[in-house]
């Protein structure tokens, strides 16, 4: 479903991703972990197209990103759900109107049916009375929470999260977790989580991927993650190193 | 030494070529970006509320200002024109020349520079802390064009208000120079507005319009372009946007005043 081929990119000289390889089967989820600024968020702005790689390539449901263009690359987004890392609620809206934007921009719901998707929604991701708030008004937890509640609204079939569960408290954090879970039973979406809450989201995903310096250094499993004896890896996932 | 300083030549020009190239990409980028903005005014669908909102946005906050600017304006005209006219004895001439110089020149170039200080930089910072905060990315990945709901909403606006507020600077600014050239100074009411409509054509008042137009589609281009780019072009963070800021208003005053001239010398 998602195929990363030797992914190259540098910003002014920095090389931030260094021929990374990397493949997600339909209806797989994984996670992908690694240090802050190894270029995590950079490898997934690249499978939705937000960037262009320096080489190599992107293919996302057999169409090679780099050749989309228009109502092609469009097409191909709304089946697609992001969830950035800083929230990007629109902050001119309240949450309520953020959740209720794809419907509305997107879909030929009522909007009686519209406001029922919205709240179930809302209520899903535990925001339930703050629907006419402003992202201004929200703590960074509620941002988040909000911004998972509008990435999920349209049951997209692939779905990115960057960091879900950074700067929740570990109740929350779980929930989401369970939430992100949820769904993925409910449409089965093929995933990458990007996170940092090791060991809990082991429970719900297929694989995980280690990004280090630029490439993958590890993948697999997570009991294959665990045990693997590569110092790097044993420092993220190893027992001493849980987090 | 000679080989080091052809080296250091070389560097210095490549440097130049480097800078020159990035210039010209930028300006060919800036171009591109008013054709899309075109395009996708053609393309349905409109978003009509957004267009709405804009014009009280871009044209209703602005309108106290103008009010002001227009008055003073008139006023100055009405003192300044007196003061050259008597001096060849030909004050009856005011009228035309207040109204002449207001609806050909100062109503429409200083209307636009109100409004690109005030609306222009909005635009600019709105779309900028939208750019650098990803939420121009999030539309992008819901499959909608920020083109369409970003641009193409305030160049509608600008081009329904801007001519508007031209003409309430116009109106208040001749009453201004009436107030100064008739009550205060003494010139006839019937001189000052009779001899102004007899010197003022329908062409005079066309080439105010179709200045206040074009200076419109500079300002949402020029401050629309600098926020859209905010993070690329200039650097990142609130300083980025800052920067922006300074940018598109320093550009818009350059590039009406220039084409202010262009269109005077040239076109009428
Ligand atoms: N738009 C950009 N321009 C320049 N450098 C960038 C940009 N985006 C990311 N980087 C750089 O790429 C590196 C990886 O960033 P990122 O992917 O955000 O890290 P993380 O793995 O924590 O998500 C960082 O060094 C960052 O400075
Ligand atoms: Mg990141």
């Amino acid at each position: 479903m998602i195929k990363v081929e030797d992914l190259h990119k540098s910003f002014d000289g920095n090389e931030v991703l260094k021929g990374l390889t990397l493949e997600v089967k339909r209806g797989e989820v994984i996670a992908l972990i690694g240090g802050s600024g190894c270029g995590k968020s950079v490898l997934l702005k690249h499978v939705v197209g937000l960037m262009k790689p320096d080489r190599g390539c992107v293919i996302v449901d057999g169409k090679d990103l780099s050749t989309l263009r228009g109502r092609n690359l469009m097409q191909l987004r709304d089946r697609l759900g992001f969830l950035f890392q800083g929230g990007a609620l629109f902050d001119s809206m309240t949450v309520f109107e953020n959740v209720a934007f794809p419907l509305k921009e997107k879909t030929k719901l009522s909007d009686d049916l519209i406001r029922e998707r919205v709240f179930q929604e809302l209520e899903r991701v535990s925001l339930s009375g703050s629907e006419h708030k402003y992202p201004s008004q929200i703590s960074g937890g509620m941002v988040k929470r909000a911004a998972l509640a509008r990435a999920l609204v349209t049951d997209p079939e692939i779905m990115l999260f960057d960091e879900p569960t950074t700067g929740l408290d570990p109740v929350i954090g779980l929930a989401i977790l369970n939430l992100i879970n949820a769904c993925h039973e409910r449409f089965s979406f093929t995933g990458i989580i990007v996170t940092h809450a090791i060991p809990k989201v082991f429970d719900i995903v297929d694989r995980v991927v280690m990004v280090h310096e630029g490439v993958i250094r590890g993948d697999g499993t997570p009991e294959e993650l665990m045990d693997s004896s590569d110092p790097v890896i044993q420092a993220f996932v190893g027992n001493e190193g849980a987090a | 030494m000679a080989t080091f300083a052809r080296l250091a030549d070389m560097f210095l020009l490549r440097k130049l070529g480097g800078a020159g190239l990035e210039y010209l990409y930028r300006m060919g980028v800036m171009g591109l970006f008013l054709l899309k903005a075109f395009f996708y005014v053609f393309i349905p669908p409109l978003k009509f509320i957004r267009v709405v909102k804009r014009v009280h946005f871009i044209g209703f906050q602005s309108m106290l200002v103008i009010v002001l600017t227009g008055g003073f304006t008139g006023m100055v005209l009405g003192f300044q024109g007196y003061n050259s006219l008597s001096k060849f004895g030909s004050e009856a001439f005011l009228g035309p020349m207040v109204g002449l110089s207001l609806i050909k020149e100062m109503g429409p170039v200083l209307t636009a520079l109100v409004v690109a200080g005030m609306a222009g930089s909005a635009i600019t910072a709105e779309i900028g802390i939208m750019r650098i905060t990803e939420q121009v990315d999030a539309m992008e990945l819901m499959g909608l064009n920020p083109y369409r709901y970003l641009v193409v909403p305030n160049l509608l606006a600008i081009m329904i208000s801007l001519p508007l507020l031209t003409a309430i600077f116009d109106v208040i600014g001749i009453f201004g120079g009436f107030l100064i050239g008739v009550k205060l100074l003494g010139v006839g009411t019937g001189t000052y507005f009779g001899e102004m409509a007899s010197y003022m054509a329908m062409k005079d008042i066309m080439e105010g319009v179709y200045k206040s137009l074009s200076f419109g589609i500079i300002i949402v281009w020029v401050c629309c372009f600098k926020g859209y780019y905010t993070g690329v072009f200039t650097g990142f963070g609130a300083e980025g946007v800052s920067r922006a800021t300074i940018q598109a208003v320093v550009l818009c005053f350059v590039l009406i005043l220039a084409w202010d001239y262009f269109m005077t010398s040239l076109l009428f």
